[in-house]
């Protein structure tokens, strides 16, 4: 009996095997794609569809919610993506882990068309512009309904205002939800100093009683059906809301905020690395990169694809396209694995209050 | 051990066993895989015994309304003719066709503040009720989630008892109480059983419903388990937590088990 047994475990593994040398034979004969990791909604999906009717490249596309979602698939490895789209604290820590492959700028000619300023941004995280084309960039901010919310909003201290118990939607993202408590007080979003942590830690669960509810994406649809008056948001999310629910409006609080970008990566190992090179160059075309802007309505790096903007009160939005130096602003760096548990434990404290 | 039960061992082995053991072999190491007890002893850190005590007292709350809900309901299915019962008890299972997840997205829509149910009440100019990002919400989800695992289990049982010992009872002089509590219960005692653990294990490991329905505000054991493994990356602490978490269900199922094993006899 026990020899049948290990027969059939035998027969087992050799079909799973041959199954595996089919997979195998099957993707080298269409080994024209690209494997793509996005944020979620932040590409127009017709995008994929022209790329591929100009290409004959296939794109397969998959999404995730916060960098940290992220970051253990591509270290892992467990899908082979070929271009991911991190924030650039997530890029810093991925270029010091050694996770990413150097772009070939050669296959990138439209790289030009990304304004010199974005460059210069981007160094504060990929120091040689050698790993990460800028893709979208934009600030965090107050996100509030005109009809709730009489008074004028310019400050961080509306989000711990009584008087907005329970309409106040508070981020949950570890490092956003620390940012708006260090900014309030005055302190870097980078730093380490206990003291200061405690101090901002001790604020977010003051914070909490007032707060309707911790949400990511929410935010946006939450906000365009009234069901807060306050919340922290992108600026890439505020246009599209605006033009959902015009009683809606955005500030960059006084004390200071993050100013970000998303940048386009290689994982290291990637199998279609040209392919990714293309795709990156595609997007930084001005008409593609326009078209797309129009759909996620995140601010565009691309000068020419700014240019391209129809609608004048959009190409010169505040919120799309605010005066940099108006505001005090502020790049998340990574602060290292140890920085980074501490700050998970001290948020865990915050949501457990 | 014959040749047709060989499919099943290989497939716990393979989505069991091995499963299991990689648990316990992240919980009781750390990052660079030396043995470790901390991700264990991390349980009794003031924020994990809470998110722990909050888990168990939601799953005995979910699991005691369920069982108030279902008992009732099945002694009235039990006693429908056999034709409309079967359309009764298709009324409760229907639900289950459709994704959990969805039907708890659904509950937000229909508590949140310009919700369905918000909508009927300002439209009778009745007061609205606030129970989204509550307490309240969470317990609902729950026991709406996992009430038909309650209801079937309890329902199979009711109705299996044999007609005539409720009769006999009742030609022995016993009024409908002593025949609820001497016949009747102690004959449905382990439908009940596998009821109560069916809802109380799924409630204690749930971290869907607190986020979705809970706003992110209660932090259940689940919810921490979830976090170390998606946003800390820490699976060795993640896994620790579980194999904490699993100790507690042995455990729970031990206690019922001997419950149930006492009462037959």
């Amino acid at each position: 009996m026990r020899k049948r047994l290990v027969l059939a475990c035998l027969l087992l593994m050799v079909s799973g095997l041959s199954g595996c040398a089919n997979n195998d034979a099957a993707q080298n004969k269409n080994d024209n794609v690209i494997y793509v990791y996005n944020w979620g909604e932040y590409i127009d999906p017709e995008i994929l569809t022209m790329f591929t009717e100009e290409t004959g490249i296939e794109v397969v596309y998959d999404e995730y919610e916060t960098n940290e979602i992220m970051y253990p698939k591509i270290k892992a490895g467990a899908v082979k993506y070929d271009l991911v789209c991190p924030s650039d604290y997530m890029i810093k820590k991925m270029i010091d882990n050694d996770l990413l492959e150097e772009i070939n700028f050669d296959n990138v000619p439209n790289y030009v068309n990304i304004g010199e300023d974005y460059w210069d941004q981007a160094v504060s995280y990929d120091p040689d512009n050698r790993y990460s084309v800028p893709y979208v960039w934009g600030t965090v901010g107050i996100l509030y309904n005109k009809t709730m919310v009489k008074e004028k909003v310019d400050s961080w201290a509306i989000l711990w205002d009584p008087k907005y118990k329970d309409e106040i939607l508070m981020q949950d993202s570890v490092r956003d939800a620390f940012m708006v408590a260090e900014k309030y007080l005055g302190y870097s979003m980078n730093t380490t100093d206990e003291d200061e942590l405690q101090e901002a830690k001790e604020l977010l669960q003051q914070q909490k009683s007032l707060v309707q509810a911790y949400v990511i994406d929410q935010v946006r649809d939450k906000m365009i059906g009234n069901e807060a008056a306050i919340g922290v948001i992108y600026s890439g999310e505020a246009i599209f809301t605006q033009r959902e629910n015009p009683d809606l409006d955005y500030a960059i609080p006084k004390e200071g905020t993050a100013l970000w970008m998303d940048s386009w990566v290689i994982p290291k190992g990637a199998r279609h690395k040209e392919n990714a090179e293309k795709f990156i160059n595609y997007l930084c075309r001005p008409d593609i990169a326009c078209l797309n802007f129009e759909y996620i309505t995140y601010s565009t790096p691309n000068m020419p694809a700014r240019d391209l903007i129809e609608d004048e009160d959009i190409r010169n939005s505040p919120i799309a396209f605010p005066d940099l130096s108006k505001y005090n602003l502020e790049v998340q760096v990574s602060l290292g694995e140890e920085a980074d548990r501490h700050l998970s434990d001290l948020w865990r404290e915050v949501k457990s209050y | 051990m014959t040749l047709s039960a060989s499919p099943y061992i290989l497939w716990s082995a393979g989505f069991i066993i091995i499963p299991l053991c990689l648990v316990i072999y992240y919980a009781f190491t750390d990052a660079s895989g030396a043995f470790s007890f901390d991700n264990v002893a991390d349980i009794i850190s003031y924020v994990n015994i809470k998110a722990l005590m909050l888990s168990i007292a939601f799953s005995f709350g979910a699991t005691l309304i369920c069982l108030i809900i279902a008992y009732p309901l099945a002694l009235i299915l039990s006693t429908v003719v056999s034709s409309n019962s079967s359309i009764l008890s298709l009324l409760f299972i229907l639900p289950m066709w459709m994704n959990s997840l969805l039907r708890t997205y659904a509950w937000q829509n229909i508590l949140e503040r310009k919700g369905v149910i918000n909508g009927i009440l300002s439209a009778l100019s009745l007061p609205p009720l606030y129970i989204i990002n509550k307490p309240p919400a969470i317990l609902l989800g729950m026991v709406y989630d996992f009430l038909p695992f309650m209801i079937l289990p309890v329902y199979n049982s009711v109705s299996r008892i044999d007609k005539d010992l409720i009769n006999a009872a009742k030609d022995l002089g016993a009024g409908y109480r002593e025949t609820f509590f001497r016949v009747i219960w102690p004959l449905s005692l382990p439908g009940v059983i596998s009821g109560i653990t069916m809802v109380f294990v799924p409630s204690l490991t749930t971290f869907v419903i607190s986020d979705i329905l809970g706003g992110g505000k209660i932090l259940l054991i689940g919810n921490v388990i979830e976090q170390l493994f998606t946003q800390d990356s820490d699976w060795n602490a993640g896994a620790g937590l579980s194999v904490v978490l699993m100790v507690f269900i042995v455990i729970s199922m031990i206690i019922t088990s001997k419950y149930d094993r006492e009462d037959i006899r």
